[in-house]
């Protein structure tokens, strides 16, 4: 006397789900949709009154080769990758050691350090923008690479982050390692730095996604069109002339939006666990 | 009358040492820059000038009685006013859908997390396109429906919405991924109880475990969205440049204006001291409020 | 008050099979514990009870009544989960009181802002107040009701989880494994304490514990499964001195049963009447009805590997040799403090008491004794 525990039903709450979910979703990618659908359009169409997906005449590489040719848009990319690059590098290189120091080691004024790690971070970065203008000033290295990176290489989050994620780490790790006869600087980068690889790609998503898109501090460092980050690049471009186009601007917004969104694509998983982790430090 | 241990010693020199980059860069890029704000904000110093006067508080005295700062300091609240709540909410009830069931979640996390990731110069530039008052998507739609939309960043009635709106879109994809890896941290043994004690219903369960649960992440997510909110810039100065009339103008977009556009230091550095202390307050004032509330031992 | 009847019950998860058709009469008052090793489906056999779950086939009544496809909340049971799974944001008060509320005041009512202006709420809270105190105080919590979770020690949580399930005076109480996160020390004070509650409000209780000297203490039945199937139900006595089954017999008492397999008996004790029916695979017999004697004059032998002393007894630990190679059976003999002394490395007989050797087909099934079988 068996009895079918379940009978078939469509699923409303779970079709409600996806409906609701749908509209979520379209909020979420309007914006992209539209753009790239304008990145394709001739200038005739954008402005015709009634409004399709896809243009009836393929314009998207006389729009692309816009944007490519009116800036250097590639170079506005080339440097987002040095400088974003160069910025974790500087940063890995100093927030460290200084993170190993403060959840391992002991040494008088570590308390003081570390409350001016946690100051540090409620300190919105724009603040600073005025000292550190001036202070490029003085030495003459406005309008550099140097001025859009040097701000940057000390950073309060990483220190912090990876000094609660070393703090999780055994002690008798780091004694095993001395007791093997390493050096403090060996253990910091042979033992600690292979450990640390997750903590250090959550901090590295976190960094490289907001040095890329970060416009504040470009705008005020530098002038030269050649040096101009990602986000600085696509206002230049909108305030030429070409830019004025909307088939071309979009192909240029694209452009410049298309590399973090595809890396994020190919790298979701990495991208939210570092989230995750970030939150649960 | 302790003896130090032979490994105790080393340990100052090489905390020290490794410690010591960090510490001089700290000092040189944080808390010398944030005491030198407050130097820069007691003067009339002009960058590029070569000398410059000590003006005590009159920085202070002009900033409180310009009537812009002030339309700057309301509109930023409001902005956070708006974008705060739009974008908890609206980060929990997707995470809440998405987590309902298992399928599709993959899809629906990474869709709603493209705009955090995007460049919001750009995107903005986007959406200024969107909200054009003839061909943008916006106005379109709405024309669907019979409705004539206004020129959303031109009218000063609803510009700061508009912005207000552009900042939620941004931000909840962020909120969302927070809800949700709080939400996969609730036992279903809570769940089990609550359904065992008769609370079997979505309002009940919601009531019961999953909002009271989440109530450590919220906290979180609140301080973080109200503290990005508070450094709204790009999309001011990208689509309005604070206007029209100053109706969108926020304390960063101020604090650019006059420091690097008009290149009054002394001035802007009093309205960034301003603007910090507002920041920092917020911050520890909602920690401290919202922690209480939220802990439960 | 009630009885429960399972019939049949089917659960797969996806390709793995949980329970495989396992029916069961559990008698309305009695406390029956579920056992058996972690994976035997026991837990899950619980959440179908109280309705978290539904089988894939088969049924379950309750007081007579057939639950299948109500919810938990339509079925009068509580369960007490071994997490406690309070809600630590409420009070321990505000805990036990959770499920008073949610029967007896209505929507509106407990709606967070005005639903205590609601008119009769005031009188409700009043009665669900005394219900509330006075369950706190036959659990002794009664201080602790201002309190939150985790504030609570292990053994006081449990103790609100109780009183959580109690409160409503259901007709089953189900537990799930509520004392696996406890010391030592205060599981044996709660064991006490779980069967005094059962005595007095003599309600169905179902215990699931993969503990078999929880089982054995608290239960009047008890209910071995294994693997998804129930191998034996009966009481604890039944189980110790009756197994039916080899793995029922290895899984309860400890230490473990001795198990000789055949090839490992002495001729003695092939020859003799021990082992005369053909289908006899091994011989089992308990530490207590076992002794040490000579060397080939028992039914088997071995060198001893440890003597434990706890004082009261004496537990002589032995190894005997396969003849086919392969590790050595191991067997535990208990003697009297007072008997010879005994060192490891020795060779010794073991023997055991006649009238209490358990025999086993190849199969691990239970083979009657001669004098019971047809003639």
């Amino acid at each position: 006397m068996s009895v079918p525990a379940k009978t078939y039903r469509p699923d409303w709450p779970g079709l409600a789900r996806h409906g609701t979910l749908a509209l979520s979703v379209l909020f979420a990618l309007a914006p992209f949709i539209w753009m790239l659908s304008l990145s394709l359009k001739p200038p005739q169409e954008i402005f015709q009154p009634d409004f399709r997906l896809w243009p009836q005449s393929f314009h998207g590489f006389e729009n692309y080769r816009t944007a490519l040719t009116t800036v250097p848009l590639h170079r506005f990319l080339f440097n987002g990758v040095f400088v974003c690059a160069t910025i974790f590098t500087l940063q890995m290189l100093i927030c460290l050691p200084c993170a190993y120091a403060l959840a391992k080691l002991r040494f008088r004024g570590r308390d003081t350090l570390f409350s001016a790690v946690l100051i540090g971070l409620l300190v919105p970065p724009q603040a600073l923008a005025i000292p550190h203008f001036v202070l490029l000033h003085l030495f003459g290295l406005l309008d550099s690479y140097a001025a859009l990176i040097l701000p940057w290489t000390i950073s309060t989050l990483g220190i912090f982050l990876m000094r609660q994620f070393f703090r999780g780490i055994p002690d008798e790790l780091i004694d095993a390692a001395r007791l093997d006869g390493m050096g403090e600087f060996e253990i910091i980068w042979r033992v600690m730095l292979p450990v640390a690889v997750p903590a250090l790609a959550a901090f590295g998503i976190f960094s490289v996604v907001a040095h890329w898109n970060d416009l504040f501090w470009p705008l005020i460092a530098i002038r030269s069109e050649e040096l101009s980050t990602p986000a600085l690049g696509i206002l230049l471009f909108r305030d030429d002339e070409a830019g004025q186009f909307l088939g071309p601007l979009m192909a240029g917004a694209t452009l410049i939006v298309a590399p973090l969104v595809l890396a994020f694509l190919f790298a979701q998983q990495r991208f939210i666990d570092g989230i995750s982790f970030t939150a649960r430090s | 009358m302790t003896s130090r241990s032979a490994s105790a010693a080393p340990h100052q020199h090489i905390g020290w040492l490794a410690a010591a980059p960090a510490t001089v860069l700290l000092a040189l890029l944080l808390i010398g820059p944030v005491l030198a704000v407050i130097v820069f904000s007691l003067t009339d110093w002009q960058i590029g000038a070569s000398a410059a006067r000590f003006i005590g508080l009159a920085n202070y005295h002009e900033l409180f009685a310009d009537r812009v700062f002030w339309t700057a300091f309301v509109n930023t609240a409001l902005y956070v006013a708006i974008v705060v709540p739009g974008t908890v909410g609206l980060g929990l009830v997707v995470a809440l859908l998405i987590e309902a069931r298992p399928s599709l979640r993959g899809f629906y996390r990474a869709a709603h997390f493209l705009p955090v990731m995007s460049t919001m110069a750009a995107m903005a530039i986007v959406w200024g396109s969107m909200l054009h008052p003839t061909i943008g998507a916006v106005n379109r739609l709405l024309a669907e429906f019979g409705i004539a939309g206004p020129n959303w960043l031109r009218d000063a009635r609803f510009v700061l919405p508009a912005l207000a709106m552009i900042g939620i879109w941004q931000g909840f994809g962020f909120a969302m991924v927070l809800f949700v890896a709080g939400l996969k941290a609730i036992p279903q043994s809570l769940y089990d109880a609550a359904a065992i004690d008769g609370a079997d219903g979505i309002v009940d369960r919601l009531r019961l475990v999953t909002l009271p649960l989440l109530g450590p992440v919220t906290m979180f997510v609140l301080v973080l969205t109200a503290t990005r909110a508070f450094e709204v810039f790009d999309t001011v100065r990208v689509l309005t440049q604070g206007g029209p009339n100053f109706a969108s103008e926020v304390l960063l977009d101020r604090l650019y204006t006059e420091s690097f556009d008009y290149l009054r230091t002394g001035y802007g550095a009093a309205l960034t001291v301003v603007y910090l202390a507002v920041v920092v307050l917020l911050t520890l004032a909602q920690a401290r409020i919202l922690d209480r509330r939220v802990h439960y031992a | 008050m009630a009885g429960l009847s399972l019939s049949h019950i089917v659960k797969t998860h996806g390709p793995t099979p949980v329970l495989r058709g396992l029916s069961l009469d559990i008698r309305d008052g009695e406390f029956l514990t579920l056992v058996g090793p972690s994976g035997c489906g026991k837990s899950t056999l619980l959440r179908l009870i109280a309705g978290l779950d539904a089988p894939d086939s088969g049924s379950i009544s309750i007081g007579g009544r057939v639950v299948d496809g109500l919810r938990p909340k339509e079925r009068d049971v509580a369960m007490v989960f071994q997490s406690y799974a309070l809600y630590p944001h409420l009070s321990a008060y505000d805990n036990i009181a959770t499920p008073l509320r949610i029967r007896r005041l209505s929507v509106l009512q407990r709606a967070p802002l005005f639903g205590p202006l609601m008119p009769g709420r005031r009188a409700i809270e009043a009665e669900i107040r005394r219900e509330v105190e006075q369950t706190a105080e036959l659990l002794d919590i009664a201080p602790l009701m201002p309190r939150k979770p985790g504030q609570l020690s292990g053994g006081q949580r449990q103790r609100v989880a109780l009183g959580r399930a109690m409160v409503r005076h259901p007709s089953v109480f189900l537990m799930d494994e509520p004392l696996s996160n406890l010391d030592a020390k205060l599981r044996v004070q709660m064991r006490a304490e779980i069967t005094a509650l059962h005595r007095r409000l003599r309600s169905t209780f179902v215990f699931v514990t993969h503990d078999q000297a929880e089982a054995m203490t608290m239960s009047d039945r008890v209910a071995v499964m294994m693997a998804g199937e129930l191998i034996q139900l009966g009481t604890p006595q039944e189980l110790y001195d009756n197994p039916q089954d080899l793995r029922v017999a290895e899984f309860i008492g400890s230490p473990k049963i001795n198990v000789l397999p055949l090839n490992v008996l002495s001729r003695a004790a092939t020859g003799a009447s021990a082992a005369e029916c053909d289908d006899v695979a091994a011989l089992a017999f308990r530490p207590e009805a076992a002794s040490l004697c000579a060397p080939e004059a028992g039914l088997a032998t071995g060198t001893i590997t440890a003597v434990e002393n706890l004082g009261s007894d004496l537990f002589v630990h032995c190894e005997a040799p396969r003849p086919d190679g392969g590790a050595p059976i191991p067997f535990v003999v208990r003697q009297a403090p007072s008997s010879r002394r005994v060192v490891p490395g020795e060779t010794v007989g073991i023997a055991a008491d006649r009238t209490r050797l358990l025999r086993f087909d190849a199969r691990g099934r239970r083979i009657a004794e001669r004098q019971e079988r047809a003639a």
